[in-house]
């Protein structure tokens, strides 16, 4: 039997500001300090009244922006009404009718493995992106024997934002990559860290399959909302769940009378999904507008002048460095998921004179293989980016082999540990090793005729018909003739022999 | 709590069965007795304000806020927060460095 997976993401990622949502309390993460960060707004005291905060909301419309959502000119506060000991207000404070955004669009490569998907970019629709404040964590006794559960509120008031995309996603492995892209595009807009282990970014997952049977009908199963995913793994491997279980428990019924929505979580250990809340007490949350806080009006001016500040999004950078710097897609795509700084440094290389690809390679490997080494991100590297273009221009100039340039690199590295490094320290590295193509050839044949008179055996060998022989010539005219170009050499020994070789016979 | 008054007017005008469906939404436990009474008192506020269906509102935008501003905002500043002790006062019960509520899992 055919079928479509449907799956659409409500995502909620932490914005990184100083200080929570509608008060002045610290957002670090205190997992050992419990408590430490709350005031009476927060706790949900009597008579405290909340104020928004600023940078709050300019980094959600940040993020909003980057998915390509309209800014709503007017927006305000709602109460959602839940109870639950990690929510001490009784009420969640987020965006019912009216949210600051909305109709956006976020596009990843569909998946190949969904029929006639294969070279497809998938369009995920972005119904809205809201703001509401984050609650309070509750602390399980790990034995699993205690009576009480400990709770938190240092995280309750840390504002959300809160990306609800359409159902527009056909295989699990499709949300797996809209979440990383959405991921990147949050951090890329420096709004959020998504430190998933900290659970700054968080996800739940709307899912049900459209099950065209022989008989020419199709059904649809009931939609399942898989709650609180926290890691790319756990979703995609959640939503395969789900298919399979919905295909187990649907598949053979033409007619599926009861398609309520259910509220399932994910148990990763045992990698299956469990029914949380029974239908019958389905969430009412009775919203209505807050009265603490009164509305946001956002100008036209406002908007332009936020959208002509809006870093340039990783997707469209991806984009760009292959129509403009012509990088394979694959290249591109390792350089812009390393993220921001990382891509900054390519980018810096390349202005500095590397040719891209080449540039591209040497970021993803060389550099890379020097920052596991040494167990540092790129903000830390220790030879400019202005420098390894430099030396990457003596590469394209025909000054440097790439060996050459290896070996000039890891010198800097090295010598970096007690010195700045400067173009002075390069140049000097260069000149001391030798590194320099020997691009006078004159000098280049009178090594290699030396090497020739002080080397008669060999010589004989070769012209007696072992082409061996020539290596250990080759080799000693590369380490007399430092930094001279391999092939070069190689030619010129080989042409020098055989000019012997004639003239002997 | 003060004694309940007893359920003597009749104006059902709420069904008793969405009277218990707010309650458990609020987690009131109610009594019969009660249930009565606040579907008599809460009838009467909806008959009241259907008052204002008399009024024409064509044209009129809703309401969204009783406060006449807008934008009003804080900026992104550390605000010292409450000691935990005083954080922690008011609670039913705390091991001195949390809340302490009945199992959630359980």
């Amino acid at each position: 039997m055919k079928y479509d997976v449907i799956i659409g993401l409500e995502v909620h990622a932490q914005l990184q500001t100083r200080t929570k949502i509608f008060c002045g309390c610290a957002t670090d993460f205190t997992p050992d300090a419990p408590n430490i960060r709350t005031c009476p707004v927060c706790l949900g005291l009597p008579g405290a009244l909340p104020v928004l905060n600023k940078r709050a909301f300019e980094m959600a419309v940040k993020a909003a922006m980057g998915l390509r959502c309209q800014i709503a000119h007017f927006t305000k506060w709602d109460r959602k009404q839940y109870f639950y000991p990690d929510l001490p207000k009784g009420y969640q404070i987020s965006q019912y009718d009216l949210p600051f955004s909305h109709s956006g669009l976020m596009e990843i490569p569909a998946d190949p493995e969904v029929a006639g998907a294969e070279g497809l970019t998938r369009k995920v629709r972005i119904i809205r992106a809201h703001l509401e404040d984050d609650a309070g964590k509750n602390v399980h006794d790990e034995s699993g024997r205690g009576s009480e559960s400990q709770v938190d509120l240092n995280r309750a008031g840390t504002p959300l934002v809160e990306i609800v995309t359409e159902p527009d996603l056909r295989s699990p492995k499709e949300a797996r990559m809209l979440l990383e892209e959405i991921r990147l595009l949050l951090l890329y807009l420096g709004v959020s860290d998504c430190n998933m282990q900290e659970g700054n970014l968080r996800c739940d997952a709307n899912i049900n399959l459209h099950l065209h049977h022989d008989s020419g009908i199709t059904t649809k199963t009931p939609i399942v909302e898989i709650k609180n995913l926290n890691s790319f793994r756990f979703l995609e491997q959640a939503c395969e769940y789900e298919v399979s279980r919905q295909l187990k428990t649907y598949g053979h019924l033409e007619e599926i009378a009861d398609r309520t929505k259910r509220t399932f979580g994910y148990d990763p250990q045992r990698g299956v999904t469990i029914e949380q809340r029974s239908k019958e007490e389905a969430a009412d949350y009775r919203y209505f507008p807050d009265p603490d806080l009164v509305p946001v009006i956002v100008t036209a001016d406002q908007i332009q002048l936020w959208q002509a500040d809006l870093p340039e999004r990783p997707q469209d950078r991806r984009q760009r460095y292959q129509t403009q710097l012509g990088l394979s897609p694959y290249d591109a795509g390792v350089i812009i998921e390393q993220g921001r700084a990382f891509a900054d440094f390519f980018e810096q290389i390349v202005t500095h004179g590397a040719e891209p690809k080449q540039a591209s390679n040497w970021i993803t490997q060389e550099i890379q293989r020097i920052l596991n080494e040494r167990k540092c991100s790129i903000g830390e590297f220790p030879v400019s980016a202005e420098l390894v273009g430099t030396i990457l221009k003596k590469v394209s100039d025909k000054q440097l082999t790439l060996k050459a340039a290896r070996e000039a690199l890891d010198a800097l590295v090295s010598y970096s540990e007690e010195n700045t490094v400067s173009h002075e320290t390069l140049e000097k590295v260069i000149q001391e090793r030798g590194l320099a193509i020997v691009q006078n050839d004159e000098l280049l044949l009178n090594i290699i005729q030396q090497v020739i008179q002080k080397n008669p055996k060999p010589v004989a060998d070769y012209l007696g018909g072992k082409q061996a022989a020539a290596g250990s010539l080759l080799g000693q005219v590369m380490r007399e003739a430092r930094g001279a170009d391999p092939q070069l050499v190689k030619s010129l020994v080989t042409k020098a022999l055989d000019a012997l070789k004639s003239g002997n016979s | 709590m003060t004694q309940p008054q007893q359920a003597t007017e009749t104006s059902p005008a709420l069904p008793l069965s969405d009277v218990a469906r707010i309650a458990r939404l609020a987690r009131l436990k109610l009594t019969e007795n009660e249930l009565a009474i606040y579907a008599n008192q809460l009838g009467k506020i909806l008959e009241f304000m259907t008052v204002l269906r008399e009024v024409d509102t064509t044209g009129i935008e809703p309401m969204i806020s009783a406060v006449p501003c807008e934008n009003v905002f804080r900026d992104d500043l550390i605000v010292e927060s409450l000691p935990r002790k005083l954080a922690l006062a008011n609670a039913p019960k705390t091991d001195g460095k949390s809340f302490l509520v009945p199992n959630i899992l359980g």
